[in-house]
């Protein structure tokens, strides 16, 4: 017997019992379900909710394995392992099978976690409530491993999880009811819960934690310093440029940098971007006109620095001064416009509103990243803040709509 | 014909006496305190409840304060509800409150000083405290003051024991004390609990962990008591 019909008789034998969403699951996400349509007209199409997450699961592999490579190059590298720094994409020094062990090691455990506690919350809910298992974590689950830093603690993030999935997805109904996107409510949560495990300069290079122990302990070690490029821009570093600053613009734009898991190469999450509105999953109008948001949030900056209107001296002169297109590649804005401001739930549903929605996401982000120091990575919240306002925008899109009709109609009846 | 008139005799029954804890009098004690508390059923003081809950100490504090607060200014409330102007009874539902709160104040100021600083404008702000405006207003103005009394108590109470619910979880899961007692260990020295990686949630001490466990207390009061969930 295959494993299909095998899985199929389980169904049927499971029926109406208290388990029966559980192994239903189970047989949906393998197989297509053998059940036809009986009444009603439908119509048939390919795009279910299971292939629009698995599309953005396909997106979203490359950022992971460049992530396991990174976790491991950057270990190697503030070790002084590494005799020669990455040069160009495809360099040895960065592809090393070290580096990935590094990564498997760090990395495999942040998604088993995320995917296990996440469908296990899933699975406890549809057990509960009696209905089927939504699809909605597979994505989700992809993405929490991806914008921790690899440090984070199994438990945390497990914890995190839970509260993400329940109180930012099942309280409102489940999958596609949620106001709030759950993977930004589950990093949410990480950084006001732990915020020492998720900011700072400690936690984005693995190992750092505990060198820093050692040699608190008195070991004579080198500490290692891996803040990210914009902890430290708001600092007042030479840390991203030409010359002898630490990063070079390639770098940062390859990935070859200090940050969350997965969102360090924007030349990934490019590829990724295209291939999600080649397939139409993701929103091309959200991701450009957050882009434009950005840039033009980044030359009100730059134009208020060139005018002198702000002390060299001040803490916001360094990031303000940031030319404003280099804005995209540090830091997890890119990552946060293509994977997680596209959220087809949370996201505004009208064209107008998607404009609205996107460039000021872009916009909110990098006011956030300049006037607080304390977050340096605003992205995450003012992608949930637009989450929260995407409703109104949608309720304003379509009552002005309706007003420029009903306008149209008296003209016509007039 | 003979007229038949019969005389109709109005006789004044007087009511029997109702016990002190008639059973109708043990409801309004208990109702507020289950299936009708003001913070998880009527939503009111929730302010307070987010604001002070971060431990266990100022919420107590809290809770007795106004179950003097709302016991005895129901009562007084309920004495003068034939001589209240209904124009200006808010006025001087105000100034009740803020008399009790005052004498509340200056009681805390003398014998806990450093518990009274920690609550520093709240014990103030109880004089605007839904939950109080809201008793007087629905109930001690029409009632006799033993039930307003009892009412009064009641409703305090049940927001009382919400608050330290709240504050027990808040107070436990962000500093890992209770009443101040490192009940999980000593996070700096690493004992007990923290020795193995335990680290206290930063997010549980601020206010929106609050709105949030209140949200879940509300939670799973409604799915116990069905009959709880409004129908929209």
């Amino acid at each position: 017997m295959s494993l299909k019909s095998k899985l199929h008789n389980l169904k049927l034998k499971y029926k109406d019992k208290k388990m029966a969403p559980a192994f239903n699951a189970l047989h949906t996400f393998l197989y297509l379900p053998n059940e036809i349509t009986h009444s009603g007209s439908h119509v048939r199409a390919a795009d279910d909710l299971k292939r629009t997450m698995n599309t953005v699961i396909m997106a979203l592999v490359p950022c992971l394995i460049f992530g396991m490579f990174n976790a491991g190059y950057q270990h190697y590298l503030a070790l002084g392992e590494i005799d020669e720094a990455a040069n160009g994409f495809f360099s040895a020094a960065f592809w090393s099978l070290d580096n990935l062990v590094i990564g498997l090691w760090k990395v495999l455990p942040l998604v088993v976690v995320s995917y296990g506690v996440g469908l296990a919350v899933e699975f406890l809910f549809a057990v509960i409530k009696g209905h089927e298992v939504e699809e909605g974590y597979l994505v989700t689950g992809m993405l929490v491993p991806l914008i921790v830093p690899v440090d984070t603690p199994l438990w945390m993030l497990a914890v995190a999880v839970i509260f993400g999935v329940v109180i930012g997805k099942e309280v409102f109904g489940g999958t596609g009811m949620n106001i709030l996107n759950p993977a930004l409510t589950i990093r949410a949560f990480l950084f006001f819960a732990y915020p020492t495990w998720m900011s700072g300069d400690k936690v984005w290079v693995h190992g750092a934690v505990e060198r820093a122990n050692e040699i608190a302990g008195g070991a004579q070690l080198d500490a290692i310093s891996g803040e990210t490029i914009l902890g430290g821009l708001a600092q007042g570093k030479n840390i991203l440029g030409s010359g002898d600053a630490t990063y070079s613009i390639m770098d940062a734009f390859y990935g070859f940098i200090p940050g969350s898991v997965g969102e360090t190469s924007a030349l990934l999450i490019l590829l990724g971007a295209s291939f999600l509105i080649f397939t139409k999953i993701g929103s091309w109008r959200i991701m450009v006109s957050a882009v434009l948001g950005t840039l033009l949030m980044g030359l009100i900056f730059n134009g208020v620095t060139s005018a002198g209107w702000i002390a060299e001296s001040s803490k916001f002169y360094a990031l303000m001064n940031l030319e404003f297109w280099k804005h995209l590649i540090v830091g997890g804005i890119a990552f946060g416009i293509v994977f997680m401001a596209t959220d087809p739930v949370t996201a505004s549903q009208t064209n107008k509103g998607k404009w609205i929605y996107g460039f000021l996401i872009g916009f909110i982000s990098i006011l956030i990243r300049v006037f607080n120091p304390a977050y340096p990575e605003g992205v995450f919240l003012a992608i949930l803040l637009m989450n929260v306002f995407a409703p109104t925008i949608d309720h304003y899109v379509v009552q002005g709509n309706v007003k420029k009709r009903m306008k149209r109609l008296k003209l016509k009846t007039a | 014909m003979a007229e038949v008139t019969e005389e109709k005799v109005v006789t004044k029954v007087k009511e029997p006496k109702e016990p002190l804890f008639s059973k109708k009098n043990k409801k309004l004690l208990s109702d507020p305190l289950t299936d009708n508390n003001p913070i998880t059923i009527q939503v009111l003081g929730i302010c307070s409840a987010l604001a002070i809950t971060a431990q266990l100490k100022p919420s107590i504090v809290m809770a007795i304060s106004v179950i003097f607060v709302l016991g005895i200014g129901n009562v007084v409330i309920s004495l003068m509800r034939n001589i209240i102007p209904s124009k200006i009874r808010i006025i001087v539902q105000l100034v009740v409150v803020a008399a009790l709160v005052i004498v509340v104040d200056q009681v805390l100021k003398a014998f806990a000083y450093t518990l009274s600083k920690e609550l520093s404008v709240f014990i103030g702000l109880i004089i605007t405290n839904c939950i109080i405006m809201g008793r007087f207003e629905a109930f001690a103005l029409g009632n006799g003051p033993w039930k307003s009394f009892l009412d009064g108590i009641g409703n305090a109470a049940g927001y009382g024991v919400l608050l330290i619910i709240v504050a027990f979880f808040r107070e436990l899961l962000g500093s890992g004390t209770l009443f101040g007692y490192k009940v999980l260990g000593d996070p700096i020295e690493k004992t007990y609990l923290y020795s193995i990686g335990y680290e206290n949630n930063g997010f549980m001490v601020l206010a929106p962990m609050a709105l949030i466990t209140v949200g879940i207390i509300i939670w799973i009061q409604r799915s116990k008591n069905k009959a709880l969930i409004e129908d929209h």
